[in-house]
């Protein structure tokens, strides 16, 4: 899927508030987010000030995103569990699944985190999508759905390949 | 050296009633909640080290009302990365303060490094647009003066003593009550 593509899809829903790290499975999605004037951006050093960031667009009103590399999970265990879930924040993660499949699939650095993406998603109990290219949209409303009847942070896992 | 909540109870007497105020977890929400209980407060009442970074994206959502974020030296060393962020963002509208009493005072007073970084010069080489280093009542109200009419980022370190007081209660009110109120008090809504 071309990027721009991937942003109708995500703007057409009022996603426009978006904080994070970037990830090279979605390389010109990032050049394009930071180029559409449409799409207020913010460069966050870390993963967990992205979340910070991105959850105070509901008190605004909206929903914001966060966009990262799986690799980062880890660094937003603490505030998905002490703040969005506790105070029940809604926020899109969006993220670029590295050492998706496991070795030999990427590099070291990601086989575990590679593997063990999705299991820590289910047992925080935050609801995800894994889209198929052509299947975006739906797997990003089922999502939203989810994300917004729990009020809770919802992820979308990004393969490699998926979006450009 | 200040008492932290003597420093508290000054800085709230100049919030302003469309003003946001954000607090960090452990002793500070507690002695905010206890001190001046309002509505467009928010007690972040764990996620140590995340309330910077809620406070910029509230201040670049909410660019009319003023974001006051208070925190201690351990939560703001723990997101240190958070403070050129803010100042590379500009939110005019943000008011940070760090009361710094060198320690973890909330955990038993175990301390901190800030006794040897000043964090207000770390402020200043990040690029706040206003920075200011107090340890005295009075140099904490003239701070807050000059916060009128400036533009921000705002930096306002106070050096805070260790003065525990005893038997200040914890926030009572339920977080999804916190968020519920606090959202309301948010303005500017698309």
């Amino acid at each position: 899927m071309d990027a721009k593509t991937f942003w109708d899809v995500l703007k057409s829903r009022d996603l426009t508030f978006f904080a994070g790290v970037p990830d090279s499975t979605f390389q010109q999605a990032y050049r394009y987010m930071v180029e559409d004037p449409e799409i207020r951006y913010v460069p966050a050093v870390r993963e967990d000030v992205a979340l910070g960031l991105a959850s105070a667009a509901y008190f605004a009103g909206k929903l914001g995103g966060v966009m990262m590399q799986n690799s980062g999970i880890g660094n937003i265990v603490n505030p998905l569990t002490s703040f969005s879930l506790m105070y029940k924040v809604p926020v899109l993660l969006v993220i670029g699944w590295r050492g998706y499949g496991g070795p030999p699939n990427d590099a070291p650095e990601h086989w575990i985190m590679g593997v063990k993406s999705p299991e820590i998603f289910d047992l925080l109990d935050i609801p995800y999508e894994v889209p198929e290219a052509d299947q975006l949209a739906d797997a990003l409303d089922r999502l939203l759905a989810e994300i917004h009847k729990r009020s809770v942070p919802g992820a979308l896992l990004i393969r490699p390949g998926v979006v450009d | 050296m200040i008492d932290r909540y003597k420093a508290i109870e000054k800085i709230l007497a100049h919030v302003q009633p469309a003003d946001l105020v954000l607090s960090t977890t452990g002793m500070i929400s507690r002695e905010v909640f206890s001190t001046s209980d309002r509505p467009g407060n928010f007690y972040m009442i764990g996620s140590m080290g995340l309330l910077s970074s809620f406070g910029l994206g509230l201040a670049l959502m909410s660019p009319e009302q003023r974001v006051f974020v208070v925190e201690g030296d351990g939560s703001a060393l723990m997101s240190l990365g958070t403070l050129p962020l803010i100042a590379s963002e500009e939110p005019t509208n943000l008011v940070h303060f760090i009361l710094d009493n060198e320690s973890y005072e909330s955990t038993g007073g175990q301390p901190t490094i800030s006794s040897k970084v000043d964090l207000a010069e770390v402020a200043k080489s990040c690029g706040y647009r206003q920075v200011a280093r107090v340890d005295d009542i009075e140099g904490l109200e003239g701070a807050l003066v000059a916060i009128d009419g400036k533009a921000g980022p705002h930096l306002i370190l106070v050096k805070a003593g260790i003065a525990p007081v005893e038997g200040i209660p914890r926030v009572t009110i339920p977080p999804t009550e916190i968020r519920d109120r606090f959202r309301s008090s948010v303005q500017q809504r698309d």
